[in-house]
């Protein structure tokens, strides 16, 4: 397919009105995944900014059927309409699950981990902020090395981020593919392949927060972009095990040269404390992993 | 020709499963439930039941699918025990507060610390505010008619059913039990129709946040709030009394076998001493009532079927002329009395019945409790109110207070 803007869903899922920040990287990616999976879709999703988009009663500004279900709970949410959609014969509704990073990575691991054992038929997204943002930019095992949060307010986190892909990869899943809203071809082409594969199908979108990370909102699609050039996020999918990298990481991976992470860490008021031990400890985190990842895609 | 088998209370359960015809089972082996979990995956595997068995991880889950599933319209059931249904505590009050009709069992026993695989009811009666209707069965006959009953129930008024039968004293003890036949209970039992169906032709948004006050919809009507929405609980559970009531008089009638609505009364008209307590205990009561009897004491039993929602009324018609109340608890509520009791004393309240009521916290952790103890526990509470002592009193049976 060409990287053509045009070919995007034009119908919106999210009516004017939603309760998001402004510069949310959630809502940009939640509007363009929404647009890759269209109609006949089923979400559920745990307490997070994202229930908090969705509007409060009477009203909400989605148009996809939605279940709001417990913070820890949001993969069994999936298993179980899975479940009663199966038994009831309707066999054509996608069933989407889509977590925070506290939800994903911490709380919810348990049952993302049972549901992707048992190859469930749905699609988890996890929208990465790196931290509980709606009870107030807490600390989440999802946030980075060295970043300041109100509960690590005066160290900065001591702690690396755990690497999610690999503990999802190792549930053997037929589909994993990370993303970012700064990229909105990337993530839809990817909706739109996840919508096709049958089983558990694992989705990572990075999701820049402007009051979580501290940074103007007119920077969101920028700091998203950050991200990519200098290896902290990379774009990539695992098909049955195949690791290729996808969109600007390919041509990163080619080509070109990935800028170092202070470019991308300066920017953003979190990282504030940051010390220079912590900051070079980042940079060969995120070398390792690149050069790992480009091993894996010459194979 | 009725079905008469010799089966556990277990096998009851599991066989009163497979006629309600559930299209999604989610479970989550415990002792003592075990048993339960295994014979419907055994039914589903074989095709006797046409469900989606979802063997989750873990309790939590096991409840959060009968959840979903039930809210795209699915007939579901689960069962636990113990520590498996305190780990669905978050689920519980989920499931009420959705207004879903989910039944599930709970094999009653002990909760840890310190660990416990034996029988008492401190896991059902610790989730007692959690809105779920909690009937306690006294044999595994009213194991399985419980359970047909129990959905015919939950569908009607939108609220889900503990069905509670005591840990291996029904669970895994053999008892003679008749089958009802399949075509009577599809009759009894008309298929599931849910309030609301999540679904693509209809799309919403279910149980999004709501604010302290009410909010107008698109068309300025204003919705119910949060409070509104709990009322409406409460207004439910206090009106599943009747349904209750009902369903079990139709089931009488359908099928010959009455198990009291609310509660069910044993030799009560002219007794002196009335015994009660809820499940297996209640049914030795009728025991140890008849070996009073024998020496003369007018004793009766009121065996509490639906400890949720409360019998209020039934309870002071039942007890209103006993001259001693002894209530036996295989559970309590730490740092005050058995719950039953505390209850029983609130319903009492302001009536006519002044009869002193002494409750026995027994049977916790499995530890033995005879007919004779609860005998012997009925002759002193009614010595003490002959000799004029009316006060209340809270004592622990067989237990070595030392
Ligand atoms: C059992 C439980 N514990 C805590 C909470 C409070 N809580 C609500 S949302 C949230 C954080 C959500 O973080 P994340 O999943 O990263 O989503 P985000 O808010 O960043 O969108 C927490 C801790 C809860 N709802 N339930
Ligand atoms: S806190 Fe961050 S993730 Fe949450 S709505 Fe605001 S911008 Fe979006």
């Amino acid at each position: 397919m060409k990287d053509n803007i045009f070919k995007i869903n034009e119908k919106e899922y999210i009516l004017p009105g939603s309760r998001a920040c402004q510069g949310c990287g959630l809502s940009l990616a939640y509007r363009h995944l929404l647009k890759a999976l269209r109609e006949d879709t089923i979400i559920t999703l745990p307490a997070s900014c994202l229930c908090v988009l969705h509007g409060l009663y009477p009203i909400t500004p989605v148009t996809i059927p939605t279940l709001n279900t417990t913070f820890a709970s949001t993969a069994a949410s999936a298993s179980g309409i899975a479940a009663g959609l199966a038994a009831l014969n309707k066999t054509d509704i996608t069933v989407v699950a889509i977590a925070g990073d506290g939800s994903t990575y911490d709380m919810g691991i348990q049952s993302l981990s049972g549901a992707a054992e048992r190859n469930t038929d749905f699609i988890f997204v996890c929208y990465d902020n790196e931290g509980y943002m709606n009870t107030g930019t807490q600390r989440s095992s999802a946030t980075p090395l060295g970043a300041t949060t109100t509960t690590t307010p005066i160290v900065p986190k001591q702690d690396n981020k755990k690497d999610f892909i690999k503990i999802m990869e190792a549930h053997d899943l037929p589909y994993l593919a990370t993303t970012s809203p700064s990229y909105p071809i990337d993530l839809y082409d990817k909706f739109v392949k996840a919508k096709r594969i049958k089983g558990t199908r694992y989705m990572h979108i990075y999701s820049p927060c402007p009051p979580g990370w501290g940074y103007p909102t007119k920077d969101t699609i920028r700091i998203g972009k950050l991200a990519v050039e200098t290896g902290i996020v990379v774009l990539c999918e695992i098909e049955n095990g195949k690791f290729r990298f996808t969109g600007r990481s390919k041509t990163l991976s080619k080509k070109g040269k990935k800028l170092p992470v202070i470019n991308y860490v300066e920017r953003q008021g979190r990282f504030k404390k940051m010390s220079i031990e912590q900051l070079n400890t980042l940079q060969t985190w995120v070398d390792t992993r690149w050069n790992e990842y480009l091993r894996r895609a010459e194979e | 020709m009725s079905d008469v088998r010799i089966i556990t209370g277990n096998e009851a359960a599991s066989l009163g499963v497979k006629l309600c015809e559930p299209k999604v089972v989610a479970a989550y082996p415990i002792t003592p439930q075990s048993a339960l979990a295994e014979t419907l995956s055994r039914y589903v595997e074989g095709g006797e039941l046409k469900a989606e068995y979802v063997r989750v991880e873990g309790e939590h889950s096991a409840l959060t699918v009968c959840i979903s599933a039930s809210t795209v319209g699915a007939r579901v059931f689960t069962a636990t025990s113990s520590n498996g249904l305190l780990y669905m505590h978050e689920q519980l009050h989920w499931a009420a507060g959705s207004r879903l009709p989910i039944v599930m069992c709970c094999v009653n026993r002990g909760v840890g610390a310190p660990w416990s695989i034996f029988n008492d009811q401190q896991d059902s009666i610790s989730q007692r505010d959690t809105g779920w209707i909690q009937m306690y069965c006294r044999d595994n006959q009213e194991i399985i008619d419980s359970m047909i009953q129990a959905y015919r129930i939950a569908e009607e008024v939108y609220v889900p059913v503990m069905i509670c039968y005591d840990g291996f004293v029904l669970s895994h003890t053999m008892m003679p039990v008749t089958i009802p036949d399949i075509e009577s209970v599809r009759k009894f039992l008309p298929p599931y129709k849910p309030h609301t169906i999540l679904s693509p032709e209809d799309p919403r948004t279910i149980n999004s946040v709501l604010l302290p006050v009410r909010r107008a919809n698109p068309e300025g009507v204003l919705c119910d709030g949060y409070m509104e929405m709990r009322y409406k609980l409460q207004a439910a559970l206090d009106q599943s009394r009747d349904v209750i009531r009902k369903a079990n008089e139709l089931f009488a009638h359908t099928f010959g076998r009455n198990h009291g609505g609310m509660l069910w009364e044993y030799m009560t008209d002219d007794a002196d001493l009335i015994l009660t307590g809820m499940g297996s205990i209640a049914a030795e009561a009728t025991v140890a009532a008849d070996i009073l009897r024998a020496e003369g004491v007018k004793a009766g039993v009121v065996g509490i079927r639906v400890f949720r929602p409360f019998p209020k009324d039934d309870v002071i018609t039942a007890f209103g002329h006993a001259k001693a109340i002894v209530v036996f608890e295989k559970g309590i509520s730490y740092g005050y009395e058995g719950a039953l009791c505390s209850d029983l004393k609130a319903a009492f309240f302001g009536t006519d019945s002044k009869a002193p009521i002494h409750n026995y916290i027994a049977g916790l952790g499995g530890r033995d409790v005879k007919p004779r103890e609860l005998v012997e526990a009925g002759k002193t509470t009614l010595a003490a109110v002959e000799a004029g002592r009316m006060n209340h009193e809270i004592k622990w049976l067989n237990c070595y207070t030392g």
